[in-house]
């Protein structure tokens, strides 16, 4: 793992970044994962959000819940942004009051999970193999209607992105994704 | 003991120790006025909620204490919005008090709602929407600590009438509990010994000293650290004041309009040791052709101006203070080959005296030839301003606007004591100067108070002087009347082919004189260089209310040095008398 270069003395620990021009992927991989620990009050989501806002940055998702400590929540934001000016923002969210804590995951150092509900069309035709897709991918049939099923999925962001794929020749007629969520990856001794 | 939420308030804020506030009362905040009366808090009453934020200003700069300034809901808050972000720039410790409408009626588009806690996220460190008047001594508590801590800053308590008039019981809060909040203090040592590394082996240093050296009141620890490094200093405009200018190791101003010597002295530096300073771009010029030789060592108490601009080799997240003084002491106990020397830095010394020679402050001193037409004058701005220091006390605390007068006043007053100078860095904000003068006066009415202000910038917040003869608070205003928005008709006859557009006010619209007698101060006015002296001296002398004198300056001056928009501080323009002294 390359950390970047850092001034003696700021205590900040810098994530790796996906390096400028890689082949596969480079796209996908730019995004950053920032967690914060919040305090539970009223606005702090508005002065998080207005941090990125002012910069001109598009909030990819958010995921706001509270923690097992109920003064605490835990809002977890994901951005597409170069490091540089990512780094400025993650920096002035520290400087907010009700900002507790903050980490910043490069997806390649992150565990990410979301959680997709998904209604698709499936008529006597196609109702058994959407179940049985639903199956291969570990998703879970939640709601049956009389042409549609509703399917609940939670998994990587990735595995989200396939299944969707997988699902539209069917007829996806609504579909909501809870934005992800993420904690850094454990340590392995070799 | 049983009181009202206003009660609350005016207690919480007498218990902060809060000697005054500036405020204009309005529909909203009347339960909070009531118990005024009865309080040990002095309350000036300005003329428009602006002059209230930047009294508060004045007075904050002045003493180091917050500000503080109550404001009603709606136009009366939005009136404050523009001291907020002026304090926010210049990390001004302001406590700022709106009255809002009754919870009830929060969002209902209710008379006189504004979303002020909405509108001024962005410009205040931190600001609360207090719900419950249980609230109050916990949020004012937290309110002052805020601003005061760390880096300074504005706060404002968003306080609905409802509340206001709320039973409810007071007691001590202690001591505030922020899980978010905890500005650094003391210094890393080992990041310490990196920086007096640099510093001792350096051969042309730099002490790039900010704004943040003033508020941490480090100048005693500043001036021993040059005591033992023998490193040079440069102040900028936020910063006049924290080291001598009378010390030969100050170079001055950087910047912008920064005279040629501190601005070329960092551009040439081996190593950059900025102390509470944040690479501002009027500062840097082109940040990619900036002091590029220069290893550097960034001290500051946000972490967020670490690496903000330019990425730093050594950085001291602390107070500006501790981490000066940690400094001097590192640098003290070294001894041998690892000790400072500051002979060694006589080259560098002779090499800056050379320039400082060669390139001093200078502008015509002549009458102008031909002098007529608008604005033309005999009266130079920058001997004014000389004239003025040679003719005030020593500790005379200077207040300026925006524009060029203030680029003058920073150049050719002598500054020798920190807190003496008291403008508009960051947000650049014209008619900052007269409410921030009368804020000063308040703050330290032992002193001299003179404001140096445009005619333009005069005209947008003048009426405060009305504040101050009904107050009895005798500040000074000089302005520098050059008939023009001068800085702006500056850059239109440098980068507009004098193009003028928009930039002509007239010398005598208004008439400065009758409109300084009809707010019941003194009003002078100077039209040649033999009465300038006379007429300062004759406003030294008042001391009874405010006084105003219209010194018609020459509207064709222009500011020198300049490093012009955008380009490298190596492409300075000095004083035309001295082009041809560039190589
Ligand atoms: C509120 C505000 N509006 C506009 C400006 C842009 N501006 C900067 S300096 C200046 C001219 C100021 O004129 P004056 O007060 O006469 O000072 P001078 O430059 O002539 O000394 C202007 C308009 C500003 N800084 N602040
Ligand atoms: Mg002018």
């Amino acid at each position: 793992m390359s950390a970047r270069r850092e001034p003696v003395g700021t205590g900040r620990v810098v994530p790796m970044r996906a390096a400028a021009g890689e082949p596969h992927g480079a796209a996908r991989l730019r995004h950053h994962v920032v967690t914060l620990l919040v305090e539970n009050k009223a606005g702090v989501l508005v002065r998080v959000a207005g941090l990125f806002a002012r910069r001109g940055f598009n909030i990819f998702s958010l995921a706001v819940a509270p923690t097992h400590d109920p003064r605490f929540s835990r809002i977890s934001i994901v951005v597409d942004v170069e490091s540089a000016p990512l780094e400025q923002v993650v920096d002035q969210l520290d400087k907010l009051v009700n900002v507790v804590e903050i980490t910043e995951l490069h997806p390649l150092e992150a565990r990410e999970a979301e959680l997709l509900l998904l209604t698709v069309s499936a008529d006597a035709v196609s109702r058994s193999q959407v179940i049985q897709l639903a199956e291969v991918f570990g998703a879970r049939v939640v709601d049956v209607g009389t042409d549609a099923l509703t399917v609940r999925f939670a998994s990587s962001p990735e595995e989200i992105d396939d299944f969707e794929e997988v699902m539209r020749p069917y007829g996806i007629r609504e579909l909501q994704r809870t934005g992800r969520i993420a904690l850094p990856k454990l340590v392995r001794e070799d | 003991m049983e009181l009202t939420g206003a009660q609350s308030l005016i207690k919480s804020l007498e218990q902060q120790g809060v000697e005054v506030m500036f405020g204009l009362p309005g529909g909203a905040t009347l339960p909070v006025y009531d118990p005024i009366i009865d309080s040990s808090i002095r309350h000036v009453l300005v003329r428009h909620e602006q002059g209230a934020g930047h009294a508060a200003e004045g007075y904050a700069q002045v003493t180091g204490r917050p500000g503080v300034a109550l404001v009603t809901s709606g136009p009366g808050a939005t009136n404050v919005v523009t001291p907020l972000a002026n304090a926010y720039m210049d990390s001004t410790p302001l406590v700022v008090v709106t009255g809002q409408v009754s919870r009830a009626a929060i969002g209902t588009d209710a008379f006189q709602e504004v979303d002020i806690t909405g509108i001024t996220a962005g410009v205040t460190k931190h600001n609360w929407l207090v719900t419950d008047a249980s609230d109050i001594p916990r949020v004012v508590a937290e309110a002052f600590h805020i601003a005061t801590t760390g880096r300074p800053g504005p706060v404002l308590v968003d306080f609905p009438k409802d509340v206001a008039n709320q039973r409810t019981t007071w007691s001590d809060p202690g001591p505030v509990d922020l899980p978010g909040y905890s500005p650094p203090v003391d210094p890393d040592p080992q990041a310490i010994a990196a920086a007096a590394d640099l510093l001792v082996r350096a051969e042309r240093p730099v002490l790039y000293v900010g704004g943040g050296v003033v508020k941490a009141s480090a100048s005693a620890a500043l001036a021993a650290l040059v005591e033992v490094t023998g490193a040079p200093v440069v102040t900028t405009l936020m910063a006049r004041g924290a080291f001598p200018d009378s010390h030969p190791l100050c170079l001055g101003m950087p910047g912008m309009h920064g005279n040629y010597t501190a601005v070329t002295a960092m551009q040439r530096a081996d190593v950059l040791v900025a102390l509470g300073s944040r690479f501002d771009d009027r500062v840097t010029g082109k940040v990619d052709a900036f002091a590029p030789g220069a290893k550097v060592v960034h001290v500051d108490v946000d972490r967020a101006e670490i690496g903000k601009v330019r990425r730093p080799d050594v950085a001291v997240v602390a107070d500006c203070r501790a981490a000066i003084e940690a400094l001097v002491a590192a640098i003290a106990s070294r001894s041998g080959d690892d000790a400072a020397d500051p002979s060694r830095l006589a080259p560098w010394v002779a090499q800056l005296d050379e320039w400082r020679a060669r390139f001093p402050l200078v502008y015509d001193a002549d009458a102008p030839s031909g002098a007529s037409g608008a604005g033309r004058s005999a009266v130079k701005p920058q001997f004014v301003i000389e004239q003025l220091r040679a003719a005030t006390p020593a500790d005379t605390i200077l207040v300026s606007g925006v524009g060029q007068h203030q680029m003058w006043a920073s150049q050719h007053w002598t500054f020798d004591q920190p807190r003496t100078w008291v403008n508009s860095g960051g947000l650049g904000t014209m008619g900052f100067a007269v409410p921030a003068a009368i804020g000063a006066k308040v703050g330290r009415p032992d002193r001299t108070v003179w404001a140096v202000d445009g005619d333009g910038c005069f005209q947008m917040t003048a009426q405060e002087l009305v504040t101050a003869s009904a107050e009895q608070i005798p500040v000074k205003i000089a302005i520098l009347n050059n008939a023009y928005l001068g800085m702006v008709r500056q850059w239109q006859h440098m980068f507009y082919e004098e193009r003028y557009s928009e930039v002509y006010l007239s010398p005598d619209l208004p008439d400065y004189v009758l409109w300084a007698e009809s707010m019941g101060c003194v009003g002078l006015r100077v039209h040649s260089p033999e009465e300038v002296l006379p007429a300062i001296e004759k406003a030294n002398e008042i001391d009874d209310r405010p006084v105003v004198v219209d010194f018609r300056t020459d509207s064709m001056e222009q500011v020198y040095p300049m490093v012009p928009s955008g380009a490298s501080n190596d492409d300075i323009v000095v004083h035309p008398s001295q082009q041809g002294e560039l190589r």
